[in-house]
């Protein structure tokens, strides 16, 4: 008797490839968000971590068929979370009209090499990571969803 | 040195891109350009680029595969094809022509002027506070180009969305 | 000075790619070749002999490093060429869609 299992299903890739993928996929989310928070203390930043998360999405679409992706994250909450992440990095910008004039850096600067340090700096990594790394999902998913609706008629 | 050979790897990876009429090969082709690049952007120091570029070029080879898969055509050459590709090589010529007379006069490679950065590398540490001078440049001294670069992205996300959209509604019967 | 030709003899062959080709996938990879040759480039403007990456290593001081300048537009225009990419062949799919082929010549005269 068959049950509902994950690996069971015949949307996707074959079974190594959805193994690999449970394994890795947390991992790649980790790296991602761990380029994203210390991007003012080695290379990387916002935009590289935005990439990265989006890709580790993206793997667990390309394994597992679009279904399980499209639970763990529907186009809705994709792009409300796309314009969040404008949002914030618009209302740090915003935020420095109360110091003196547009953008500028008004938390503290605490020592170097530290993490919590350089101000606005890793606020504004986070808001730019969120709207990249959901932004490049969405389209995605808009490519793949066409492709679904286009086999099905 | 090493960057010659990679530049010439490159060119040469570009023309077989081009020429190859298997549309999967020449994506593939494109991605190996890709790559090259990222190495080229190691050998001269800038980290940043490099990681940027490399997981760039992944996703942008996932969504060429998505759209060339299965969909290749049988291409026919006709007519005025040999006044054409003439005319394009004149043009070509002419343009390298004027551009190598154009680029004697930029600074020789390898002694950059630096009169604006002098001042980012300076002051750059002491008034953000970050180590990672480019972040600072792009987060701090130079944060409206980001908020473009925003925007440019936001666009193209709305673009996508609208052209890939499914065609017509359902009707209420 | 043969880096600066180089790099310029890829953007024409991107340029080329452009002008002649007819399959709309084809030009789509010219407009990647210009890409990748103009933020190689920009980048080759910045470098210093014998610099450092322009990250402050502990302990030392801030000697020659190469120029962060060029660096930080050419990140943004790394993302930016991306999202523009992603756009043009989601554009290309929608034209497969509507006439059933690739070829230029032919997709100028079906009309209506």
């Amino acid at each position: 008797m068959k049950q509902a299992m994950p690996g069971n299903s015949k949307a996707g890739m074959s079974l190594i490839v959805k193994t690999i993928t449970r394994l890795t996929v947390g991992l790649i989310l980790l790296f991602g968000i761990y380029i994203v928070l210390h991007g003012h203390l080695s290379p990387g930043g916002g935009f590289a971590g935005g990439v990265i998360i989006a890709l580790s999405f993206v793997h667990l679409m390309l394994a597992f068929g679009k279904d399980v992706a499209v639970r763990k994250f529907p186009k809705d909450m994709a792009s409300n979370l796309e314009s969040l992440g404008a949002l914030m990095f618009l209302s740090i910008a915003l935020l420095g009209l109360l110091g003196g004039s547009f953008f500028l850096n008004i938390l503290g600067k605490g020592k170097p090499f530290s993490l919590f340090s350089a101000g606005t700096i890793p606020l504004s990594n986070i808001a730019i990571s969120l709207k990249v790394g959901v932004g490049l999902f969405a389209i995605f998913l808009a490519l793949v969803i066409l492709e679904k609706a286009k086999k099905e008629e | 040195m090493e960057l010659h050979l990679l530049l010439l790897f490159m060119i040469f990876a570009a023309v077989v891109a081009v020429e190859v009429k298997d549309l999967l090969s020449s994506v593939i082709a494109v991605g190996s350009v890709g790559f090259a690049l990222c190495l080229a952007f190691l050998i001269l120091k800038a980290p940043d680029l490099a990681i940027t570029q490399l997981v760039v070029e992944i996703l942008c080879l996932i969504i060429l595969i998505r759209a060339t898969l299965k969909k290749d055509l049988p291409l026919v050459i006709e007519g005025r094809w040999v006044f054409n590709t003439l005319s394009t090589l004149t043009f070509i010529g002419v343009f390298l022509f004027f551009a190598y007379l154009a680029l004697k006069e930029l600074p020789a490679f390898g002694h950059p002027l630096m009169s604006v950065a002098k001042r980012y590398l300076d002051e750059g540490v002491s008034k953000t506070g970050a180590v990672n001078i480019v972040s600072a440049i792009i987060l701090d001294f130079r944060a409206y180009d980001t908020l473009g670069e925003a925007t440019v992205l936001f666009t193209s996300v709305i673009g996508i969305m609208a052209i890939l959209r499914r065609p017509g509604r359902r009707k209420i019967e | 000075m043969t880096l600066y030709l180089l790099c310029l003899v890829l953007f024409c062959i991107g340029l080329y790619a452009v002008l002649r080709k007819r399959n709309l996938v084809k030009i789509i990879i010219g407009l990647g070749i210009i890409e990748y040759a103009m933020n190689l480039f920009f980048v080759l403007l910045g470098y210093r002999f014998h610099g450092r990456a322009p990250i402050v290593a502990q302990g030392q001081d801030i000697l020659d490093m190469v120029d962060p300048l060029p660096q930080a537009l050419v990140l943004t225009s790394i993302v930016i060429g991306l999202g523009v990419t992603a756009l043009v062949i989601s554009i290309a799919i929608r034209i497969y869609e509507k006439y059933g082929t690739f070829d230029i010549t032919k997709i100028k005269r079906l009309k209506g």
